[in-house]
């Protein structure tokens, strides 16, 4: 499904990802992991050419999305991502944030678009809150409405830019079942996390990035019982 | 002292009609000026370098020389040119339209840049494209940042509109001052026009105010 070939990013003469060559499949979840300033977010922003890639190629269902000319924000439509902080639309409720690409992108109904709105809202357990503003809502509540805006576009991949990293630690458990629940439906997904208990347990493979460098990659239980290499090993050191 | 507001009173009706004539081209200058401004704002924050060139000159030249020299500019050297005889009402609407446009511009582009760089980023992810992007989430957010700097550029406007009793257009102050003239009094009808100025300023704070609450709803 996303076939990544020998990426690169520079900003500047700082080189962000060196030379990442990784394929996921359908329905396959994947965490990618490593430290701060590792590459990590950038090489889940250039799955969606939310960052530009230097050189190499991000072929998504086979099309080259970073190819000149080749139609993005079609591409994106397959492609949800949830973010760190959220970013919902402040100036719209619940309901419209979920409502309104699907309108005004895909041209359903109103109507069939608040249908699938409110069924969304009630996987996500968050079904009184179609008509709040996303002010009025938790931290957590705002990350579970981010997942079902996204799902809202009906996407076949899901990206995760670090989805619980901006929560306080009793909001994390709700937006991480959400997403386990997606997993188990069999969404294909690329998370970002510092949450090494959601890596293990829910991730078909874990991807390991250290400086901009794709280390190590595994399925869980070989990663995190077995690292072969001395930086994932050092890495789990710190953080397990 | 020797103020005699009663000499004013047969000539309030001439004076009066200028608050229609001050209204009509203030608010065709204020679409004029919203619709170029924010086309211009555009310009700007786009990627296209020969359309912010152009915008960036715009703004230098309108906001760097004297509204009254565009004005005359405008009403007198333009028959001089084309031979075309500008009207009074047409060439103050295009003075303050376009000199309108040049602040509305910049205080439009100051408003997208500080909405968040992720609401932009959310809409790319959900594939909507670039206009209707900017026309549902970044401005209606922009707006809700700028409106009490757009309000002050209205006011201004508003009151600055008296200029254009410098090339005759028979607005509010122009009527006060043939009325002044009239009566060889001068402090009556210049304060009674004065009040109506600052009427006019209040009904256009007290609208702000209102839009201002009715975008704060969703705080």
């Amino acid at each position: 499904m996303i076939n990544v070939q020998n990426l690169y990013k520079k900003f500047g003469s700082n080189l962000v990802l060196n030379d990442i060559s990784a394929t996921i499949k359908s329905g396959e979840v994947v965490s990618i992991i490593g430290p701060s300033g590792s590459g990590k977010s950038t090489l889940l922003r250039c799955l969606n050419l939310l960052e530009q890639p230097t050189s190499g190629t991000v072929l998504i269902n086979g099309v080259d999305l970073s190819a000149k000319g080749a139609n993005i924000d079609r591409s994106r439509q397959q492609i949800g991502m949830v973010f760190q902080h959220f970013h919902l639309f402040p100036h719209l409720t619940v309901l419209q944030n979920l409502t309104y690409a699907p309108i005004k992108v895909k041209g359903l109904k109103r109507a069939e678009a608040n249908e699938q709105a409110k069924g969304l809202l009630a996987k996500v357990g968050l079904s009184d809150k179609a008509a709040a503003y996303p002010s009025s809502l938790s931290g957590g509540q705002k990350q579970r409405v981010a997942i079902a805006r996204a799902l809202a576009m009906e996407p076949e991949l899901l990206l995760f830019d670090e989805p619980t990293s901006a929560l306080d630690p009793e909001m994390v458990k709700e937006v991480l079942d959400v997403m386990k629940d997606l997993a188990k439906s069999g969404m294909t997904m690329v998370v970002v996390t510092h949450e090494m208990g959601f890596a293990r347990e829910v991730a078909d493979r874990v991807i390991f990035l250290d400086h901009g460098t794709l280390v190590e990659e595994g399925s869980p239980a070989d990663f995190f019982d077995n690292p072969k290499t001395e930086r994932a090993r050092d890495f789990l050191e710190k953080v397990l | 002292m020797n103020l005699d507001f009663s000499q004013i009173v047969p000539y309030i009706p001439f004076m009066l009609k200028g608050i229609w004539t001050t209204i009509q081209f203030v608010i065709v200058s204020i679409i004029v000026g919203s619709i170029l401004g924010t086309v211009l704002a555009l310009f700007k924050i786009g990627t296209v370098k020969p359309l912010r060139w152009f915008a960036d000159a715009y703004t230098s030249i309108f906001r760097g020389t004297p509204l009254i020299l565009q004005l005359m500019i405008i009403y007198y050297s333009v028959p001089q040119l084309t031979g075309y005889d500008i009207e009074a009402f047409t060439s103050a609407v295009l003075a303050f339209g376009l000199n309108s446009s040049a602040y509305i511009s910049e205080i439009i582009r100051a408003g997208i840049q500080a909405v968040d760089k992720g609401q932009m980023e959310a809409a790319q992810a959900l594939g909507i494209p670039y206009r209707a992007m900017m026309k549902d989430i970044i401005l209606p957010q922009a707006l809700k940042n700028i409106l009490p700097a757009l309000m002050n550029e209205f006011i201004t406007l508003t009151k600055e509109s008296a200029i254009v009793s410098t090339i005759g257009y028979l607005d509010l102050m122009r009527r006060a001052q043939v009325v002044g003239s009239d009566l060889f009094r001068n402090f009556e009808p210049l304060l009674f026009v004065g009040f109506i100025y600052w009427c006019m300023v209040m009904v256009l704070t007290v609208i702000g105010r209102m839009i201002e609450r009715r975008l704060k709803l969703s705080d």
